[in-house]
């Protein structure tokens, strides 16, 4: 324990994914670049939140820091220890305090397990609970936590409902005692009323344990909802952090702004006031990510000096951070939106487009 | 007289040995012309079924039982023929659906897919009906139309297609437009920028749109009248602010507490509807709600909730609903089986004036 506040560190961290090319021997032709130099840090027992829309690298970030996509560069320090740096067997130990929770439930649990199979699986990894009577004793407190029956241990993931599943998912993180659980899209695929309750039991967790979360979801009202700071990737890079209600309050970053405007509000009088900000186009690939700011070919507020040739970096204003060189000058009116026209962009870019992104999204891909 | 008037509707999908699904189980709504329509449920609650139902889409296998009427301008669309429905689908009723990827022909180029409505329908040709299309592809918002015509759906981006997609349904200036799911597949601000199209396209031309969705923010901006869908019945109906501003069903109440809001708080703890879709009583037996609901008395168990009719265009099927804030809170034991009663009981409470704190109630 070196009891600094922040148990996750992370600087500079970069991803990049080869793309390749030919028909005998593969040629790296370029990278996607899907997480280019990121720094967050999350205090102990706290919420991160991150958001983005897809493409944006979030994900690959969330795998990053557990290493389960090897980063190409930066640092994760996980409570003061570089986990880049770490052996394997070092690694795997330290992945007892590390866990995840995956978004679809159906697929990230092993049809042919029991519940009870699938919950000691990661104590007898980690040798956890000496006696049979021990890891028995583990789990059924794991199924009260997450509110689920003693009789589930002896059923199949296809037995429960969406919901369900996803506690078994989360009594599958919960059951090593971890401290930091990295939660990507964990409602996503839920019905509402089903939502709630995982976001509830989530939120109740972290009371009683002082888990501390990295939640990633395209949701933003799901991460304001449960983050204390809140994230914003553009991408492959952070253009915003804030507390989620500063956030709310004074979006600084011109995306973040147009985000927030378009996530829509189940309360007519709010929908019928609200100003939008409708952005043309379409994400850029990350393959060929614009210069200079990313956002500068749909940013309203894009300035003809700076914004098309030098990237913003993450600076401190007000109580939040931002990455964009006219944050202030925009907050204060000075800066007016203008009209964009949409740039056609390609699912899979012309030209020096990819032949195959092999960006992992299931659980258990590695590149 | 409404522009499409659906009465009872059922959808019955029967198997051997096995129970028969009531997908959709005595459905009916209105839709007036230029007006905007919203079904809105959880999975399985019957809402795409009811709009393939009234397009005639549904795969023609045993076991498959449509019963209802869904009268469009005079005629019951139920009891067409395939000709006469191929007819009026695309020109006076058009459809949008969730993926466009998979609504879209791999191999055909998108002009030839817009042009194929335009000869169907209104006997275009050559360069007159490519002239025509692009046109359609500039009004939805596809920049340089032409190029784009040429060219294949993988070579679109998600939002892009969806616009093609919705060229092709106004391609006929239909008068109905069935939207499902239309922006379920989309990153919100390409959501907000095909919602905005939308509610363009309903402006200027005066087509009436039923918009089906899962997303009760989405409804909350652009519909004027809401059903609200269970289990394959139509649990509440109502204008747009009182549904919001006063939920009357329990699991209209359910829904709107269980969303986390964009304007609530750090921490502030949603009330989520207990159990899950699954745990449902079959409509005869009950409310089908009941099992999950916290206003359950006695007599939601039996026989079928009535539909109660309301003032203001509003009704809802529950006989102990919430109560509009401002107001006493109603007995939870009053009997309300028929009708009238509860009707007349409603009648005195300006939904519009209740305060946002009760949404939550």
């Amino acid at each position: 324990m070196t009891g600094s506040e922040n148990l996750v560190e992370v600087r500079d961290l970069k991803v990049h994914f080869p793309i390749k090319r030919g028909v005998v021997f593969d040629k790296v032709v370029g990278h996607v670049k899907a997480v280019d130099g990121v720094d967050l840090s999350i205090p102990r027992g706290r919420t991160y939140g991150l958001v983005g829309e897809s493409g944006c690298g979030k994900s690959t970030l969330g795998r990053a820091l557990l290493q389960l996509t090897p980063p190409t560069g930066g640092e994760v320090r996980f409570d003061g220890v570089d986990l880049t740096r770490l052996s394997a067997g070092r690694l795997r130990s330290m992945r007892r305090r590390m866990q995840m929770i995956f978004q679809d439930p159906m697929s990230s649990l092993d049809p042919r397990q029991n519940v009870e199979s699938i919950l000691t699986e990661g104590l007898q990894a980690h040798g956890i609970g000496g006696s049979r009577d021990e890891r028995r004793r583990i789990i059924g407190e794991t199924l009260d936590a997450v509110g689920l029956p003693r009789w589930a241990l002896s059923r199949y993931p296809h037995e429960f409902s969406g919901g369900q599943r996803q506690r078994i998912g989360i009594a599958r993180a919960l059951v090593l005692g971890p401290e930091l659980i990295v939660a990507d899209e964990p409602v996503s695929a839920l019905d509402v009323s089903i939502q709630a309750q995982v976001v509830n039991l989530l939120d109740e967790l972290q009371e009683r344990l002082g888990l501390t979360y990295l939640v990633i979801a395209h949701d933003l009202a799901v991460v304001r909802h449960i983050s204390d700071v809140v994230g914003v990737m553009y991408l492959g890079a952070l253009v915003e952090e804030a507390s989620g209600d500063q956030l709310y309050r004074e979006p600084m970053h011109p995306y973040t702004r147009a985000l927030m405007s378009a996530v829509p509000v189940p309360d007519p009088d709010v929908e019928d006031q609200r100003e939008r900000i409708l952005l043309s186009g379409d994400l850029p690939s990350p393959a060929n990510p614009p210069s200079g700011c990313r956002f500068h070919t749909r940013c309203p507020w894009a300035q003809p000096t700076r914004c098309a040739d030098e990237r913003p970096v993450l600076r401190q204003i007000g109580g939040s951070k931002v990455a964009c060189h006219f944050a202030e000058r925009i907050a204060s009116g000075e800066l007016r939106p203008h009209r964009v026209t949409a740039e056609v962009v390609r699912p899979a870019d012309e030209g020096d487009a990819p032949g195959v992104v092999s960006a992992p999204s299931e659980p258990g891909s590695y590149v | 007289m409404a522009l499409l008037e659906v009465d009872d509707l059922s959808v019955t999908f029967a198997r051997r040995g096995q129970r028969t699904v009531h997908a959709v189980d005595g459905v009916s709504f209105s839709v007036d012309a230029g007006e905007v329509v919203g079904l809105v449920g959880e999975s399985g609650c019957g809402k795409s079924v009811t709009s393939l139902a009234i397009m005639g889409l549904l795969p023609k296998q045993p076991g498959l039982r449509v019963g209802g009427k869904a009268v469009f301008d005079g005629t019951d669309l139920l009891q067409l023929d395939d000709r006469s429905r191929r007819d009026i689908r695309g020109r006076d009723i058009a459809m949008i659906f969730q993926d466009p990827l998979s609504s879209l022909n791999p191999v055909i180029p998108i002009g030839l897919q817009v042009t194929e409505v335009l000869t169907r329908h209104r006997g275009m040709k050559g360069e007159a009906a490519a002239k025509e299309a692009a046109e359609l592809l500039d009004r939805v918002g596809i920049p340089d139309p032409r190029r784009r015509l040429k060219e294949y759906p993988h070579q679109l981006s998600g939002g892009m297609r969806q616009r093609a997609l919705i060229a092709m349904a106004v391609a006929c200036r239909p008068r109905l437009l069935i939207a499902d799911e239309p922006t379920t597949a989309l990153d919100v601000t390409i959501q907000a920028q095909i919602l905005e199209l939308l509610k363009e396209l309903v402006r200027d031309s005066g087509t009436a749109l039923v918009m089906i969705t899962h997303d009760l923010g989405v409804v909350a901006g652009m519909c004027d009248t809401i059903n609200v869908l269970y289990a394959g019945r139509v649990v509440e109906t109502a204008r747009r602010r009182p549904l919001f501003a006063a939920p009357r069903h329990p699991y209209t109440v359910g829904l709107l507490g269980s969303i986390p809001r964009l304007d609530s708080g750090r921490g502030e703890r949603l009330t989520p509807i207990p159990g899950s879709v699954r745990d449902l009583l079959p409509w005869p037996d009950g409310c089908a709600f009941a099992p999950r609901c916290t206003r359950r008395v006695d007599d939601c168990v039996g026989a079928p909730p009535e539909l109660v009719l309301a003032h203001d265009d509003r009704s809802y099927r529950c006989v102990n609903p919430a109560p509009v804030p401002g107001r006493e809170p109603d007995s939870a034991f009053a009997p309300q089986t028929g009708a009238v009663a509860a009707g007349a009981s409603d009648a005195a409470a300006p939904a519009e004036a209740a305060s946002r704190e009760e949404e939550s109630a």
